[in-house]
């Protein structure tokens, strides 16, 4: 095992980077960050837009996320994988195939989370902005959703874990992503496929494992906070 | 003159015959690995609130070491990795066999038993520590007053989050592909390839996950309408 | 001040205001009592439009508040409201819980702002806490800033749902008296309350609901001594008597 990590290490941290494309775990951090950074927008828009008064907007956005949380990641990439490229009327990247199937995939994901945290925040609040004079959407934007935000620290953790662990699933199109740099390695050393494996899981162990306790004790440090608040 | 969209392609034919197969196929993946996940992720739940430290510790370390490492490279090492810790002989005779199904059966059921010992886990833990008192003192031991007193009350509020780790099975059954199972993914592949109707194949592969997840969908809503969590 | 003209509000099949006429007067104090669920946080709640009705008509400072061309939001920030509870926001400082309107739906600078509200604080007793957080206030302080907030956007009028009614009784005298104040110094106000001390000192009339209706109004003095709907009379003894309504 030792001379395994000792051989392939810097091809599993990066790829063939800098003789060729940036690959291997590096790959697959900057998916899952910049996954996480544009989903969370367009995540947050949704999210508003399904709570939204007006049916015209909650409906159709509402519909939307339904059929993106029915559909397994895959599928959501083979369509980008066979479609983006004739949507924008140019060769689409696998890079860029992968980031728009996550996109779109972790923004339904984090809608949901946003809707459950806007609806967690009580009642009051909005109605208490609303009697000062404020429009429903300056009630989301300064009383409601910095509140929400603020609660969800958590939760967008552990959607982080959730989504490097979907950037795996960029092996089905060759992104050359960490577990598809694992592959190749096994195939180039042929006969130590368990611990090329194990080690793999290991990686991914370490980071999200090491992540969610993270996720864990920011939960528990928030609980504790609004509790000494309550009791002060 | 081919049409925009062939119908016919998903109706009759070989195609739809793969098609159909893959569906079969995915639905017995889901349902094998669903009937072999229960029964081992209410075993954890337990071991995890067993009052033994070191039990506790093992399921928690199964768990995590489960949850933190993406589907895909379970379904990786199962398929590659693992065979090779096997005798010869053993493993001559599963590569007789069907080998890639059994792999993912295997990642498939460990996978969604991690997460679904942690809902039954949790809907233990919902029911008050006296109920469980209560049975102890009337003379019932632990696994009695488990199965009669604690788990009852517990399975109303277990269930619904069950049903949607099922719609989570029903979609990573997907992953699957990765390793060459024949189910509905791979099969739509396969019709795109073959026939270059790939907007029919993935039509219909996306209508199929649509559409059991819908129906999953509506059955935890069903149950939650049927069986409200009472309180005492 | 505020025009009531025969206000019928439903809840889906119940019928929660029947047929509700009133007016109120620039600088009148009117104390709305009766027992739960008479309906009388949908009455108030009806005169800034936080609920709709069905049919009626209400004039709130020469603005109807359900014809159609209201500009709802500049109509409520006209209006001050404080609620049983509280709902100050709990993300931004007591400071900014009173400068945030004015900032924004006033156009005040914000060092403007900043000095109107800590002379507001100062008023309710608070100028120290404007840096607090509310989550670090009590249940009494805390009221008191939410009236201090309402009080920011220089309503002509104020409403009050039960302000008193979530806090311990300790708490209640300072927000009373804080109330008291504003109604010395000649604001209209609208007061959901039980505190019949209150009441009897501050108000220029009493109304009593039940079930919907308003069964009586009358100067405080009129209201006590000589209750004439047998129900009043019930709920006058009821209150005087709170551990029997406890128990
Ligand atoms: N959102 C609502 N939906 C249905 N019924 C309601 C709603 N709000 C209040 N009600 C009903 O209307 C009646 C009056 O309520 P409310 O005005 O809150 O009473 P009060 O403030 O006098 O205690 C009660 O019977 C209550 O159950
Ligand atoms: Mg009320």
């Amino acid at each position: 095992m030792i001379d395994l990590i000792d051989t392939y290490w810097l091809y599993f941290l990066v790829g063939q980077y800098p003789h060729g494309p940036l690959g291997g775990l590096a790959l697959t951090l900057i998916l899952a960050v910049l996954g996480l950074l544009f989903a969370f927008p367009l995540g947050l828009v949704f999210g508003i837009a399904r709570v939204s008064p007006w049916r015209c907007v909650r409906w159709p956005v509402s519909a939307l996320i339904q059929v993106v949380r029915g559909t397994p990641l895959l599928m959501v990439i083979f369509w980008a994988y066979f479609f983006l490229p004739s949507l924008t009327g140019q060769n689409t990247d696998q890079f860029w195939t992968m980031l728009t199937a996550l996109v779109v995939f972790d923004a339904a994901y984090l809608a949901e989370i946003i809707r459950a945290g806007i609806q967690g925040i009580g009642k009051g609040q909005t109605e208490s902005a609303r009697s000062l004079g404020f429009s429903y959407l300056d009630a989301m934007r300064l009383v409601i959703l910095p509140q929400v935000v603020r609660n969800m620290l958590p939760s967008l953790v552990n959607q982080f874990v959730a989504t490097i662990k979907e950037t795996s699933l960029g092996y089905i199109i060759g992104l050359t992503e960490v577990s598809f740099i694992a592959t190749q390695i096994n195939t180039q050393v042929l006969t130590k496929p368990a611990e090329v494996y194990l080690l793999l899981g290991l990686t991914y162990f370490i980071l999200c494992f090491g992540l969610s306790r993270f996720a864990f004790w920011l939960e528990r440090h928030h609980q504790q906070r609004t509790l000494a608040k309550a009791h002060a | 003159m081919t049409p925009l969209f062939d119908l016919d392609l998903l109706l009759t034919g070989t195609y739809h015959d793969w098609l159909v197969a893959g569906l079969i196929t995915s639905l017995s993946l889901t349902g094998i690995s669903l009937a072999l996940a229960l029964p081992l992720a209410i075993l954890i739940a337990l071991i995890r609130l067993s009052p033994v430290k070191v039990l506790q510790w093992s399921g928690f370390a199964f768990v995590e070491a489960i949850r933190n490492v993406p589907l895909l490279a379970h379904m990786l090492f199962w398929y590659f990795g693992a065979p090779e810790l096997l005798p010869t002989a053993l493993r001559e005779w599963l590569y007789a066999r069907n080998i890639e199904a059994t792999s993912a059966i295997i990642a498939l059921t460990l996978y969604t038993a991690a997460y679904m010992s942690e809902d039954v886990r949790s809907g233990i833990r919902s029911i008050p520590g006296q109920q469980f008192e209560a049975a102890r003192a009337l003379g019932f031991s632990f696994v009695a007053s488990m199965r009669l007193v604690v788990l009852p009350q517990a399975l109303r509020v277990t269930i619904p989050p069950l049903i949607s780790q099922t719609l989570n099975l029903w979609k990573d059954t997907s992953i699957a592909t990765v390793i060459g199972v024949a189910e509905l993914m791979y099969q739509a592949a396969k019709v795109e390839s073959a026939s270059f109707r790939s907007f029919e194949a993935f039509a219909f592969a996306s209508a199929c996950y649509l559409g059991m997840s819908l129906l999953i969908t509506g059955a935890a809503g069903w149950y939650q309408g049927r069986f409200p969590v009472r309180a005492a | 001040m505020i025009k009531i003209e025969r206000v019928n509000k439903w809840y889906g099949s119940y019928h929660a205001l029947v047929d509700i006429t009133e007016d109120v007067a620039k600088g009148e104090v009117v104390v709305v009592c009766g027992p739960s669920g008479s309906g009388k946080s949908t009455l108030i709640r009806t005169l800034n439009r936080l609920e709709p009705i069905q049919s009626g008509r209400i004039v709130v400072d020469g603005v109807d508040a359900y014809g159609r061309h209201v500009k709802l939001n500049a109509f409520r920030s006209r209006i001050g409201f404080v609620f049983q509870q509280f709902n100050l926001f709990p993300h931004i400082s007591v400071l900014e819980n009173c400068t945030l309107a004015p900032t924004r739906l006033r156009g005040l600078k914000p060092s403007e702002a900043r000095d109107e509200a800590l002379t507001l604080l100062d008023r309710v007793g608070l100028a120290a806490k404007a840096r607090a957080y509310p989550g670090e206030l009590s249940g009494g302080q805390q009221q008191r800033v939410a009236i201090a907030r309402a009080l920011a956007m220089r309503p002509p009028l104020m409403l009050f749902d039960e302000p008193t009614s979530a806090l311990d009784p300790e708490m209640v005298g300072e927000v009373l008296l804080v109330m008291r104040d504003l109604a010395r110094d000649g604001m209209t106000m609208v007061c959901v309350t039980h505190e019949m001390g209150f009441a009897r000192d501050v108000a220029d009339r009493v109304l009593f609901m039940d079930q919907g209706k308003v069964l009586e109004r009358a100067v405080p003095s009129e209201f006590f001594a000589r209750p004439e709907h047998p129900r009043l009379r019930q709920f006058l003894s009821d209150i005087r008597t709170p551990f029997l309504q406890a128990a």
